[in-house]
């Protein structure tokens, strides 16, 4: 019998879905975590069902000179911009991108990052060694600099940002799950899956993967949050993604140039990317509490 | 100790080359001449073909990064494509700008961070600790240059206080120092905080107790040297990333630092500028890591034991 076998039909599963329900258990007494988990979910839903409700090509980027920058009111909830256009609808709009930027971002970069880190983590040695001391170059570059060589080389637009933001993060992922698979490679069950003759993209996938799990998605949370910020940062001083998309950060670099005497629209995209990613960071938060079996007594 | 040191010198030469690899290939081979650039549109291709000739950008992409890398390692950083100034000189100007804030952001981080952190863990769950864990929360979620344009609005269009842009004088770099101190301030807080919740709950601080020490006595002598390791460690990272210049914060404020000379070449396509720039910020912040690894020696004896070979 093969060490799947074993896993599939017994005490494994029940095992795991006991350890989910215990981490569930742990984050639900956490106030804040809760509180930004209903956060995050709203401006998931928001982010899916926009369309429905606001027309982009209407509502989003149509100019409309007759109601150029009025302040906030009952028919314009935030105000309207410099070109007409409501901020409100933007805003929302503005969720859909960022929401997505952040995701496309951790899961390409997770996908490529951790399988690097994974298989220098489980074979050490020498590849350990070249992988990750190519990763430690990339590291070694000052914080945003290479999306902005990438960006810049290649153009603004949504693509290239998401290429960027994703080669950025790669080192951070490889890291992280390198570690997380250095601390169980040596365990019990990996040398059992192994005496089994189980294959190794299969031990990595099914027995170690699932086992580090948690720190992973600690910091997939987190690193959404960066991504988010990051991307805001790079939009904001024209390398990213570019108008007439209501990206937060484009927002706020054209409130900038009428801050003077329209200083409201510099607030909603700001809070909007506040709000985002301190959600996320609550929930990354709750979880690493969750997951940290030292807190649990 | 020092065999250690030498290693870690050794270790960036490869580190920078690597850099510099990267982007010098990101940099030559997308589109855009930078022959071009220079001479502006309304000039002739027999012009344009004459420069790139001298510039040697026709050579085939190796032998022109093997030119470069040849120039490097004799102290030539190139001229820059876009000012036709030496890249050297430039970035030793923007330097201090940069260097002065990043400073200044560190100081304000450290003096409000840490005793904050100390405070809130040793008073667990009180007001004030619950403050301050929101607020760290709340400033790790605040874009910095957002902070920025909030401040801007306040001290100079509300309040007039501060000038908006620029870097004559000291007034110029409060600002720009506030807002990126926000997220700084708050993970030091978070980090000595949870460090030092942990170090108070060991054996020896029990043992301090019951010897009959004080609270401050406890704090000063017995944890805070041990709360420390990890809070020099993010305050090395962080103060080494500020010194590669924040970008986007150095943007808003229109100070001329390294932050925006690596923007604005990136934007001009001018290669020798970002690769010096960002070789010259990599190198600064490798050089204050392992300062701050040398430093751990002198806090934490523990640490110091390991570069002493055991007698056998």
């Amino acid at each position: 019998m093969d060490a799947d076998k074993i896993t599939k039909n017994g005490p494994a599963k029940v095992k795991k879905r006991s350890q989910l329900s215990s981490i569930w258990r742990q984050f639900k007494k956490n106030k804040l975590a809760l509180l930004g988990l209903s956060v995050f979910a709203t401006l998931v839903l928001v982010a899916v069902f926009s369309p429905l409700f606001i027309n982009y090509d209407t509502d989003v980027i149509q100019q409309n000179n007759k109601i150029r920058l009025q302040a906030p009111s009952g028919t314009h909830l935030f105000g309207t911009d410099q070109y007409g256009r409501d901020v409100f609808s933007r805003i929302v709009w503005g969720t859909r991108i960022s929401l997505f930027v952040g995701a496309f971002t951790v899961s390409i970069a997770f996908s490529v990052g951790g399988t690097v880190g994974a298989l220098a983590g489980y074979f050490g040695g020498k590849w350990d060694n070249i992988l990750m001391r190519v990763m430690d170059i990339f590291l070694a570059m000052p914080g945003t600099i290479l999306a902005v060589a990438i960006v810049g080389a290649l153009g603004p637009g949504l693509f290239n940002i998401l290429l960027a933001m994703s080669i950025c993060r790669i080192p951070q992922f490889a890291r992280i799950v390198r570690s997380a698979v250095l601390s169980i490679r040596g365990l019990e069950y990996i040398e059992a899956a192994k005496a089994c003759g189980t294959k190794t993209p299969r031990i990595l996938w099914r027995h170690v993967l699932p086992n580090a799990v948690g720190p992973i998605v600690v910091q997939c949370t987190l690193h959404m949050a960066t991504t988010i910020l990051g991307v805001a940062g790079l939009s904001f001083i024209g390398l990213g993604i570019q108008a007439p998309l209501p990206e937060w950060g484009s927002m706020l670099s054209e409130a900038k140039e009428q801050m003077r005497y329209n200083p409201y629209l510099m607030v909603f995209p700001g809070v909007s990317i506040m709000v985002s990613v301190l959600s996320l960071n609550m929930i990354g938060d709750g979880l690493r509490d969750a997951l940290d079996p030292r807190l649990k007594n | 100790m020092l065999k250690y040191i030498g290693k870690r010198f050794l270790w960036m030469i490869p580190v920078l080359l690597g850099i510099s690899f990267i982007l010098f290939s990101i940099m030559e081979l997308s589109p855009g001449d930078p022959a071009r650039m220079m001479l502006g549109d309304y000039a002739s291709q027999a012009d344009v073909e004459a420069l790139r000739k001298e510039m040697g950008l026709n050579d085939p992409f190796f032998i022109r990064y093997g030119n470069y890398v040849n120039n490097i390692l004799h102290g030539d950083f190139g001229m820059s494509y876009q000012t036709k100034k030496n890249c050297a000189e430039e970035i030793i100007n923007r330097f201090p700008a940069t260097l002065k804030i990043a400073g200044l952001a560190t100081l304000i981080a450290a003096s409000i961070g840490i005793p904050i952190g100390i405070v809130s863990a040793v008073r667990q769950y009180s007001v004030l600790d619950v403050v301050s864990v929101s607020a760290a929360m709340i400033f790790t979620s605040i874009p910095g240059f957002w902070l920025g344009l909030m401040l801007i609005l306040l001290f100079t269009l509300k309040l007039g206080l501060l000038p908006s842009v620029g870097s004559e004088s000291w007034k110029n770099f409060i600002m720009p120092a506030l807002s990126m101190a926000a997220m700084f301030t708050a993970t030091l807080t978070r980090m000595t905080r949870s460090t030092m919740l942990e170090v108070i709950r060991q054996d020896y601080i029990r043992t301090a107790k019951a010897k009959g020490a004080t609270q401050m006595q406890i704090v000063f002598k017995h944890a805070l040297r041990n709360t420390m390791l990890p809070v020099v460690t993010i305050m090395g990272i962080d103060f080494s990333n500020l010194l590669g210049g924040a970008l986007i914060i150095e943007n808003v404020f229109g100070i001329s630092g390294l932050g925006t000379l690596m923007v604005d070449s990136v934007k001009s396509k001018d290669t020798p500028m970002l690769v010096a720039s960002v070789l010259f910020a990599s190198s600064v912040g490798g050089l204050v890591t392992l300062l701050v690894d040398v430093l751990y020696t002198y806090i934490d004896p523990r640490v110091r034991m390991q570069y002493i070979k055991p007698s056998k």
